[in-house]
């Protein structure tokens, strides 16, 4: 829960990184939301998981490699991120493939996120 | 309660943008005010003037001109999104030596920055589209 000063800011992400560009705007938006210091929380949902899956090259496709950019989020110390259980598993992802260290949660422990953030930002 | 909009979509080609409209509308037109508006992504189109629609459609950026006029809510198009989609008001048109600029009046481009802070400062924040 946020306290007075930094509000809880959750970025859901639904969206493949590629094919879009909705979800590296999405990111770079989180991104400055960090600098800010505002308590920055992030679950990927859905196709969203898709952008937390290693060995990302897009360089034939001409796209910014959207890994690289996750990777900046422990610079900006956004380490507050949590993936879907039920998607993943769908997609036949298996966690060692995560590029980030995630917490992989169920349904229920999504909806108490979203819950408990005083902003939800649906990308 | 003060109110943030959001606007992802496509001015034109989502409905969503159409959707924002009308809802910044309700929220000048009641007792709460809309503290920002903010056109991220493909919304940027929005601030566009060049746009010019048929006479039977809305015209979308005067809309949302028409809200800023009443209200005073501000509409704030994200400049990395805007000039990359060719949407550029005369200080950037100078500083990337372009013949012209076209952002609309009432629009002001700035950073992501005006998003985090209508987010710290607004009660609501609804996120349309795309």
């Amino acid at each position: 829960m946020s306290d007075n000063k930094a509000k809880r800011i959750l970025w859901v992400f639904r969206q493949a990184p590629y094919g879009n560009s909705l979800s590296r705007e999405a990111l770079d938006f989180a991104l400055a939301a960090g600098v800010f210091d505002q308590d920055v929380g992030m679950v990927f949902i859905g196709d969203g998981v898709w952008q937390l899956l290693n060995r990302q090259d897009s360089r034939a496709i001409a796209f910014k490699n959207h890994q690289k950019l996750l990777s900046a989020l422990s610079l900006y110390d956004i380490t507050d991120i949590y993936v879907d259980q039920v998607a993943i598993t769908d997609r036949q992802i298996v966690p060692h493939q995560l590029s980030l260290k995630a917490h992989i949660v169920s349904d229920t422990e999504i909806t108490q996120l979203f819950e408990s953030a005083d902003v939800l930002l649906n990308f | 309660m003060k109110f943030s909009i959001l606007v992802l979509g496509s001015p034109y080609s989502n409905q969503s943008v159409n959707t924002a409209l009308r809802f910044a509308k309700a929220v000048v037109a009641s007792e709460h005010s809309l503290y920002r508006v903010f056109f991220y992504h493909d919304a940027v189109q929005c601030g566009n003037a060049l746009v010019t629609p048929p006479q039977d459609d809305v015209d979308i950026p005067a809309e949302w001109q028409q809200i800023s006029e009443t209200d005073t809510a501000e509409l704030i198009v994200c400049i990395a999104s805007a000039l990359k989609r060719g949407v550029l008001d005369t200080t950037e048109a100078e500083r990337y030596e372009k013949d012209s600029s076209n952002l609309a009046d009432e629009f002001i481009i700035s950073g992501l920055g005006q998003m985090v802070d209508a987010t710290i400062h607004s009660d609501r924040v609804i996120t349309f589209g795309p």
